[in-house]
């Protein structure tokens, strides 16, 4: 982190995708461990996404989806995040994958992919692993 | 109505209620209570999922208070025992397994298969770009083209998905909302260049906007006009096609984006009431419309609890048709209702399980006298179902129906002690939301002051606490877990990489093979009738799709008149 105390995090939804039960849970949980949260709220587009996260400096990206359309949507993430040179901030996911897909979108970059009936503490915990696994930026 | 007509259900009269009371203390001092001392119950209080407090048993006691008039019979008012006399004696209710993906051909094969296995009615699932009004080829439907859903753009693609199939035998039920009324117009266009009678035609379009706002979020303008295109399908219907439901007022989402079972039906009667209002102002009549319309719901874990739901829905509702609205006609008093298992009780572990779960879901749907009923496939927590989870799905229902009895008789739960009293808790409940609701303002008011969506991310941020702490159970989750579980070896639904090529091709012979010049004049008429808010949008809306219209083309013209609705987000 750079230098502060409080791990900030963005959570989005991105494409037409409207299953918002996770994503609103999730940002509870983490805002009640402490974080700062941003909701981006439903609909957004991926360069969307990663511009607001440059601009509020966060420290994660937590990406939503339940629509099957992952496979377009966390590349286009990546590839806007390295366009931006922001690859500094990790990129996390969650929603309905299948396990191969999850596979593939960590090689891509992803850090990590959490599925349903994840337990908040757990959510957590990946989160404040994956910053320290980071290091400070 | 007399005196002796609105007496308690149990009809006992005052010295049994006092001989009754001293039997239950002296059984909760003697046999209870030395019971309890040698082995305690499991816990020290029990609840309902949706948090009413349960009693160790239940007795005539509990019944005193609900009138037995308010009970009644099957087929008559207030329709808590079901909406018709003879319900499943008749006929089963509709066994409507909803399917989509793909292309229209490739869904038009999936409602194929499931006719030959013996499903009654057809319901559609789309696509995420044709639920939100884009074309296939828009930038926002990259990655989404026939993933989720069936993709439709125009009427060539409706024509191909109901290719086959006859339209005036089976009832079509499509699952689309701010869009619906361009489903509609395609399929009233498909049907009329088929040849079909307009009034032979049964089946549904969810149209439920409200529910969007507040639970499943797709929406295209501002609630005002889309509430105002809910009403001109309503109005259309009403007189064009007598026996479609032009609404599903649907608490299903509502549940599934985690709401309470209390809030899941008092919000459906929420928009029933706005929608009604909205109807109403155009000077038509209650009963001239109020006879079709549908509802929708879930049915959760908790078997009683669900069952008691249901009852009371039918209940509350004939009330606020009767005494709040001034409906004379019964059929605008007896709630109808289509059932889906609860797909957020699905899990990946085990999946298997997923069979049990929702063959349990399903009975109690039955019970609570469901019309229609989808059951989910075990391997939905992976991705859309494959035909073989689909089967044993159907298979649920038909076990439930040809094999256990349970539908030889109307009602079976009605008289029960523990139904009844807990019909009669969700009914009261029902009414009080209401009343908060109308003291507050209203229901479109409160949904744009996302109330509804605040309170159904409270209960939803609790349910997953309870389920973290173990204090609600789930099999292969939070207790019998299995460490060493591979899902190797499921066969996934595969999803065409081909698909939206398919599709995107079919959108461009449509727009090379048609009239410019007449589709923009047809274009410039669907404006002028938005914008005058006494006409209905649905007549120049046919014109438009069999004019070879796509639906990004009309969805984008009235965004230039009316906007884009964007949401005030709540956790």
């Amino acid at each position: 982190m750079s230098g502060r105390e409080r791990i900030r995090v963005i959570v989005a939804k991105v494409g037409l995708d409207g299953h918002d039960r996770g994503v609103k849970i999730v940002a509870r949980t983490l805002r009640d461990a402490g974080m700062d949260v941003i909701y981006t709220g439903l609909h957004r587009t991926p360069e969307e996404v990663v511009d607001a996260a440059i601009q509020e400096d966060v420290d994660v990206i937590g990406v939503s989806i339940l629509s099957g359309a992952h496979m377009t949507v966390f590349p286009r993430i990546l590839d806007r995040l390295a366009a931006r040179e922001a690859g500094d901030i990790l990129v996390v996911g969650g929603g309905v994958i299948p396990d191969e897909d999850v596979a593939r979108l960590k090689s891509l970059g992803v850090a990590e992919i959490l599925l349903q009936d994840t337990p908040p503490e757990a959510i957590v915990a990946m989160v404040r692993r994956v910053v320290a696994e980071r290091g400070p930026r | 109505m007399n005196d002796d007509h609105r007496r308690g259900a149990a009809a006992i009269d005052t010295g049994a209620i006092g001989r009754l009371m001293q039997q239950v203390h002296d059984w909760e001092r003697s046999e209870v209570a030395r019971f309890v001392a040698r082995a305690p119950e499991r816990q020290p209080e029990f609840r309902t999922s949706g948090g009413f407090p349960l009693k160790r048993t239940y007795t005539a006691l509990d019944v005193v208070d609900t009138p037995i008039d308010d009970i009644g019979l099957p087929g008559r008012y207030p329709y808590t025992r079901g909406p018709y006399p003879t319900m499943y004696r008749g006929r089963f209710w509709t066994m409507r397994q909803i399917a989509g993906f793909g292309t229209a051909e490739d869904t038009n094969g999936r409602f194929k298969y499931l006719i030959a296995n013996g499903q009654t009615g057809l319901s559609t699932d789309f696509d995420m770009p044709t639920l939100m009004g884009y074309d296939s080829d828009h930038p926002m439907s990259e990655g989404e083209v026939g993933r989720e859903g069936v993709a439709i753009d125009t009427l060539a693609d409706m024509e191909a998905l109901f290719d086959g199939i006859d339209l005036e035998k089976i009832s079509v039920s499509m699952t689309i909302n701010p869009s619906a009324w361009i489903l509609l117009a395609m399929y009233v266009a498909l049907a009329k260049r088929r040849g079909c009678d307009l009034d032979k035609l049964s089946g549904t379009i969810q149209a439920d906007i409200l529910k969007e706002y507040q639970a499943q979020k797709e929406w295209i303008y501002p609630v005002a006009p889309s509430v105002r295109i809910v009403r001109d399908c309503i109005t259309y219907c009403a007189k064009h096609m007598k026996r479609y439901n032009p609404i599903n007022i649907s608490g299903y989402h509502v549940s599934e984006a985690g709401s309470s079972p209390l809030d899941e039906v008092a919000f459906t009667m929420c928009n029933l009431i706005a929608y009604v209002e909205e109807v109403t102002r155009t000077g038509m009549h209650v009963d001239e419309f109020a006879p079709r319309l549908a509802f929708f719901y879930v049915c959760q874990a908790d078997f009683f609890e669900e069952i008691a739901k249901f009852r009371a829905a039918r209940r509350v509702y004939a009330k606020i048709m009767k005494e709040r609205f001034g409906a004379k006609n019964p059929e605008s008093m007896r709630l109808r209702f289509h059932c889906q298992t609860a797909a957020a009780s699905l899990t990946k572990p085990q999946y298997r399980v997923n069979v049990v779960r929702t063959g349990l879901q399903a009975l109690a749907a039955v019970l609570g006298g469901a019309q229609s009923l989808h059951t989910n496939g075990m391997d939905e927590a992976f991705a859309i179902p494959t035909e073989e989870a689909m089967k044993i799905a159907l298979r649920t229902q038909q076990v439930i129906a040809e094999e256990s009895g349970v539908a030889s008789v109307v009602d079976p739960m009605g008289g029960s002690y523990f139904v009844e009293s807990l019909t009669t808790q969700y009914e009261k409940a029902i009414f009080a939301v209401i009343d908060e609701v109308d003291r507050a303002g209203g229901t479109v008011k409160l949904t744009e002051e996302s109330w509804f969506q605040r309170r159904i991310a409270d209960f939803a941020y609790e349910t997953a606490l309870k389920k973290a702490s173990g204090e609600k159970a789930v099999l292969g989750v939070n207790r019998y877990v299995d460490p060493d579980e591979s899902f190797d070896d499921v066969e996934l639904h595969p999803y065409d990489a081909s698909t939206a090529t398919r599709q995107i091709d079919r959108l461009n012979r449509v727009r090379r093979g048609r009239d410019d010049a007449k589709l923009r004049s047809l274009l410039d008429r669907l404006v002028a009738v938005a914008r005058d808010e006494t006409q209905n949008l649905m007549p120049v809306t046919i014109e438009l799709v069999e004019a070879g219209a796509s639906m990004g083309d009309i969805v984008e013209t009235l965004k230039g008149l009316w906007g884009t609705y964007r949401e005030r987000p709540v956790f």
